[in-house]
C-alpha cells in the first residue's frame, strides 16, 4: 500500500516530472463510473483516499465470501490470481523490451505457464485425490507417467523456442525466455505452496494472509500518525515507527484471530476429498494444536494480568511466529517489488484494481509468506503424509517392502508399541 | 580476463547506432534526478536502449587470451593453422576422455566431486558472461551475493541427497540429525538472508542492472545446479545410468561431426550453419549402435550396475548387489525379418539395452537442441565461446551444453519407468511419523504383505 500512497501522495509537481521521465505507463484509469460520480465533488487527494478505502473494503468482503464458499472456490481464485500476476509481469517484460512483434513469443510464454501448472497441479491432484485417480483408468495412466508427460510437454516448448530464434532478435528472445522462467518460478511455485497450505487446513491459509494485510494497514496507520524516521531509501514513505507499531499490532491481531478461528472445525481440519459425496469435506478430530491447553504465565506478566494460568491454543504460539515473519520479513517482498518498479520505471504493475494498481501490487508481500508457511509446516508441524507413504510403499519391490516392514516392526517393538494382541490381528 | 570497464565507452563498430555521447554520464550518474527529462544521461534508460536495440548494434565481447600450453604449440609449430587446430582439438578430446576413464576408475565419490567442480565452473562462466554483458563488475555486493546463492541452493540440494543416501551415517551424529530434521527451514532461512541482503543492497542508480543480475543468477542456478543434482541422483541409481547417457551424447557429437565432415551437404538449421542433415542422421544411427554396444559391455559388471550405497561399517561407498532384472540376460525372439538377416531364432540381450535405445535416441534427436540453445545464446551475446578453459574447445559450458537436457531426461525416465520411490527415503519418513500413525501403517502394510503372500501369517517377532 505504501508505495502506492507514496505515488498518490506526491505533490503535483513531483508526479509531473516523473511523468516526464517517460515511464512505461499502465493503461487508463479503470475507476468505475459510479465511484467517479459519487466522489466528483471531493478534492483529488481525498478522492483517491476514498477510492482506495472503498476498494480495500470491497476486497476484504470478497475475501470473506470466498472463504465461505469453500476450498474448491479458493483454489480456483488462487489459480486466477496466479494467471493474472503472470500476465501482468509478462506484459511489463513486453513493454520493457518492445517485443510485441516477436514471433511466437506470447504463445510460448502461455504454453510454458500451462506446462508448469500442469506439472504442479498433477502432483497435488495425485496426492489429494488419490482414490478418485485410481478409479479412472485414463487418470491413472496420466498420474503414473506424470513426470514424463510434463517433461515432454516442457521439452516441446523448449524446442519450439530454439526453432523460433530469429537472426536479429536473439538477445531479445533470450531475455524474454529468461523473464518468463523467472516469472514462472516466482508466481507459479508460490501459488502452489499456497494451495498446499490450504489443504493443510484453511486456518493456515487465512491467518498468514490476514497477518500480511493487517501489517500493511497497521504500519500505514502508525506511520501516518506517528511516523518520523525513514526506514529505507527504497520506499521513502515507510518509517521505523510504522514498522515497529505494525509489528506489535500484527502479533496481537494474529493471536486474536487464531483464537477465534481455532474454535471452528471448518478452518482447522485438513481438506479432504470424499469419494462418496464427490466433494471436499473438512471434518475431523482437531489435532493437538487446536485444543485448548493451559499455560503457566511467567511471573513478569502474572502481576500485570492478575492470572496464573491462561488457556490458549498451541496454534496461537505458532501464530506469533507467523505474524513476526509477516511484519519483519514480509515488507522485504514489498521493497523488492518497489525496487523492481523503480528499475523499470513503472508506477504500478497494472491498473486492474482502481486505486490500488495491479494484482501483483496487492500480492507482493504475500509470496514470501506463502513459502515461509509451507516450510514452517513441513519443518515444525506435520511429518510426511501417511497415505502418501503407503502409496509409495505399494510401488516398491517385494524384497524392499519386506525389508522396510521388518525395520518398522523392530522399531515399533523397541518402542514397546507392539503387543502380542496387535501381532495376532 | 579482458574487461570492459569503461562505462562511458562503447567500443566497436556498432557504436554508431547507439545514442550520442555517453562520456557525460561517466562522471557519475548524478543527472538522474526527477526533474531531468534528458534520456541520454539517465543510466537506467541507457539500459533500456541496450535492451531494445537490434543485435547488430551490440559490440562483440571478446573472450580471454589463448591458453594453449607451450608444449603443444612447439610440437605443432610446423603444421598449418587449420591442421594445428584440428590436432589441438583431437589431443584435448583424447585427454578429456582419458581423464573421464580415470575418474570412473576412482569411484563414485570422485565422480560426485567432479560433477560438483564442473557445476561450479559452469556457474562461474555464465555469471562472468553476465558481468561482461552488463558491465557490472563494480556493482556493490553482487559477486558475493551470486556465490552466496550458489552456496544456498547447493546446500539445499545436497542436504536432500545426503539425508536420503547417508541415512545410517546421519542417524549416528547428533548435530547432523538436527540439521537434517530442520533442513528445509535452515535452507529457506539462508536463502531469505540472501534475498534481504539483495534488497538492502539496491543502489539508486543501478536498480535495473541489479535486477538483471539477480534474474541472471537465478536462471543460471536453475540450469546448472538442478541439472547437476539430477546427474548425481542418476549416478546413485547405478553408474551405468551416468555413463551411458553421457557417452551417448559425446558419441553423438563426435560421429555427427565426422559424418558431417565426410558426407555433409544439406544444412540443418540456420543457427548452426556447420551442422548438416547427413551428420544428424548418421550421428543418430551410430549413437544408437554405440549405446547398444556400450550397454551390453557395461551391464556385465556389478560395479556399474548396482546402486551406490554408503556402508557405515566400512565408511565408504560400495556397489555390490544382486543385479536387478534389467541387467540379467534374457532371451528375446527376433521378429521375422531380422531372423532372415541374422539367421538366428533368438538373441540374448540385457533389457537395459532396450532402454539404452531410448536414451541414445534422445541424445541424438533432442540433445542437439541443447547445443542450438547454447549457440543461440552465444550469438545473442556475441561471444565466441563461453570461456577459454579448454584450449581448442572453449569453456566447460561448451562441452556440457548438450548434457543438461540429457541428465533431466534420464532422471525423469528412471523415475517414470524404472524404479519406484527410494526405499530408504520411505523408511526414513516412516520413522519420523507419530507412533500411532506408525502403528496404523504397520497394520496396513502387514495386511497387504500377507495378502500378497510375501509375509507368512504365522511369523512371530
Amino acid at each position: 500500500i505504501f508505495d502506492l500512497f507514496l505515488i498518490y501522495g506526491e505533490t503535483a509537481s513531483d508526479s509531473e516530472s516523473r511523468a516526464e521521465a517517460a515511464p512505461l505507463s499502465a493503461s487508463t484509469d479503470d475507476t468505475p463510473e459510479v465511484l467517479n460520480r459519487a466522489l466528483s465533488n471531493l478534492s483529488s487527494r481525498w478522492k483517491n483516499w476514498w477510492v482506495r478505502g472503498i476498494l480495500t473494503l470491497a476486497m476484504i468482503a470478497f475475501f470473506f465470501i470466498i472463504i465461505y464458499l469453500g476450498p474448491m472456490v479458493l483454489m480456483i481464485i488462487v489459480m486466477c490470481v496466479q494467471i493474472k500476476c503472470f500476465h501482468e509481469i509478462i506484459t511489463i517484460g513486453y513493454n520493457v523490451y518492445h517485443s510485441y512483434d516477436l514471433p511466437w513469443f506470447r504463445t510460448l510464454s502461455w504454453y510454458f505457464l500451462l506446462c508448469v501448472n500442469y506439472f504442479f497441479y498433477g502432483e497435488t491432484v495425485t496426492d489429494y485425490f488419490f482414490t478418485l485417480v485410481q478409479r479412472e483408468e485414463p487418470l491413472r495412466i496420466l498420474s503414473k507417467y506424470h513426470r514424463f508427460i510434463s517433461f515432454t510437454l516442457y521439452l516441446i516448448g523448449f524446442c519450439m523456442f530454439v526453432l523460433s530464434l530469429v537472426k536479429k532478435h536473439y538477445r531479445l528472445q533470450f531475455y524474454m525466455f529468461g523473464w518468463t522462467h523467472v516469472t514462472l518460478l516466482i508466481v507459479v511455485t508460490q501459488s502452489h505452496l499456497v494451495i498446499h497450505n490450504l489443504f493443510e487446513g484453511m486456518i493456515w491459509f487465512i491467518v498468514p494472509i490476514s497477518c500480511v494485510i493487517c501489517n500493511d494497514i497497521m504500519a500505514y496507520m502508525f506511520g501516518f500518525f506517528f511516523g518520523r524516521t525513514p526506514l529505507i531509501k527504497l520506499s521513502p514513505k515507510k518509517t521505523w515507527e510504522g514498522f515497529i507499531g505494525g509489528f506489535f499490532a500484527t502479533v496481537v491481531f494474529g493471536l486474536l484471530l487464531s483464537y477465534v478461528m481455532s474454535g471452528y472445525r471448518c478452518f482447522v481440519c485438513p481438506v479432504e476429498y470424499n469419494n462418496d459425496t464427490n466433494s471436499f469435506t473438512v471434518d475431523c478430530e482437531p489435532s493437538d494444536l487446536f485444543r485448548l491447553q493451559e499455560y503457566n504465565i511467567p511471573e513478569v506478566i502474572q502481576s500485570v494480568i492478575g492470572l496464573t494460568t491462561v488457556w490458549m491454543y498451541p496454534f496461537q504460539i505458532h501464530s506469533i511466529a507467523l505474524s513476526t515473519f509477516a511484519s519483519l520479513i514480509g515488507p522485504f517482498g514489498g521493497f523488492f517489488a518497489s525496487g523492481f518498479k523503480r528499475a523499470f520505471k513503472i508506477k504500478d504493475f497494472a491498473n486492474t484494481i482502481p486505486g490500488h494498481g495491479g494484482i501483483m501490487d496487492r500480492f507482493d508481500c504475500q509470496y514470501l509468506m506463502a513459502t515461509f508457511v509451507n516450510v514452517y509446516i513441513a519443518s515444525f508441524i506435520r511429518g510426511p503424509n501417511p497415505s502418501k507413504l503407503i502409496q509409495q510403499f505399494l510401488t516398491l519391490r517385494p524384497d524392499q517392502q519386506l525389508h522396510i516392514f521388518n525395520t518398522l516392526r523392530s522399531h515399533l517393538a523397541d518402542k514397546g508399541m507392539l503387543t502380542v494382541a496387535t501381532e495376532d490381528e | 580476463m579482458l574487461e570492459l570497464r569503461h562505462r562511458g565507452g562503447c567500443p566497436g563498430p556498432g557504436a554508431a547506432g547507439a545514442p550520442p555521447p555517453r562520456e557525460g554520464e561517466a562522471a557519475g550518474g548524478d543527472h538522474e534526478t526527477e526533474s531531468t527529462s534528458d534520456k541520454e544521461t539517465d543510466i537506467d534508460d541507457r539500459y533500456g536502449d541496450l535492451d531494445s536495440r537490434p543485435d547488430s548494434d551490440i559490440p562483440e565481447i571478446p573472450p580471454s587470451s589463448d591458453r594453449t600450453p607451450e608444449i603443444l604449440k612447439k610440437a605443432l609449430s610446423g603444421l598449418s593453422s587449420r591442421w594445428k587446430n584440428w590436432w589441438i582439438r583431437g589431443i584435448l578430446t583424447l585427454t578429456m576422455i582419458s581423464l573421464f576413464f580415470l575418474i570412473i576408475y576412482m569411484g563414485s565419490f570422485m565422480l560426485m566431486l567432479l560433477v560438483l567442480g564442473i557445476q561450479v565452473k559452469c556457474f562461474h562462466e555464465i555469471i562472468t558472461i553476465g558481468y561482461r554483458v552488463y558491465r557490472s563488475y563494480d556493482l556493490p555486493w553482487f559477486r558475493t551475493l551470486s556465490w552466496y546463492f550458489l552456496l544456498c541452493v547447493n546446500y539445499f540440494f545436497y542436504g536432500e541427497t545426503v539425508a536420503d543416501y547417508f541415512a545410517t551415517f546421519v542417524q549416528r551424529e547428533e548435530q547432523l540429525q538436527f540439521l537434517i530434521r530442520y533442513h528445509r527451514f535452515i535452507s529457506f532461512a539462508l536463502y531469505l538472508a540472501g534475498f534481504c541482503m539483495f534488497v538492502l543492497s539496491l543502489v539508486k542508480k543501478h536498480y535495473r542492472l541489479q535486477f538483471y543480475m539477480f534474474a541472471w543468477t537465478h536462471v543460471t542456478l536453475l540450469i546448472t545446479v538442478t541439472q547437476s543434482h539430477l546427474v548425481i541422483q542418476n549416478l546413485f541409481e547405478g553408474m551405468i545410468w551416468f555413463l551411458v547417457p553421457i557417452s551417448s551424447v559425446i558419441c553423438n557429437d563426435i560421429t555427427a561431426y565426422l559424418f558431417g565432415f565426410f558426407f555433409g551437404r544439406t544444412p540443418l538449421i540456420k543457427l548452426s550453419p556447420k551442422k548438416t542433415w547427413e551428420g544428424f542422421i548418421g550421428g543418430f544411427f551410430s549413437t544408437v549402435v554405440f549405446g547398444f554396444v556400450a550397454a551390453y559391455m557395461l551391464s556385465k559388471y556389478q560395479y556399474f550396475v548396482c546402486p551406490v550405497e554408503y556402508r557405515s561399517d566400512v565408511n565408504s561407498f560400495v556397489t555390490e548387489c544382486e543385479p536387478s532384472e534389467l541387467f540379467q540376460l534374457q532371451s528375446y525372439s527376433l521378429p521375422p525379418f531380422l531372423k532372415a538377416v541374422l539367421r538366428r531364432e533368438t538373441v540374448s540381450l540385457y533389457p537395459f539395452q532396450i532402454h539404452s535405445i531410448a536414451l541414445s535416441t534422445f541424445a541424438s534427436l533432442i540433445g542437439p537442441f541443447g547445443g542450438f540453445f547454447a549457440s543461440g545464446f552465444k550469438r545473442a551475446f556475441k561471444i565466441k565461446d563461453f570461456a577459454n578453459t579448454i584450449p581448442g574447445h572453449g569453456g566447460i559450458m561448451d562441452r556440457f551444453d548438450c548434457q543438461y537436457l540429457m541428465a533431466t531426461f534420464v532422471h525423469v525416465y528412471i523415475t517414470s519407468f524404472i524404479r519406484g520411490p527410494n526405499p530408504s527415503k520411505v523408511l526414513q519418513q516412516l520413522l519420523v511419523l507419530q507412533p500411532e500413525q506408525q502403528l496404523n501403517i504397520y497394520k496396513t502394510l502387514k495386511t497387504h504383505l500377507i495378502e500378497k503372500g510375501i509375509l507368512q501369517p504365522t511369523l512371530k517377532v
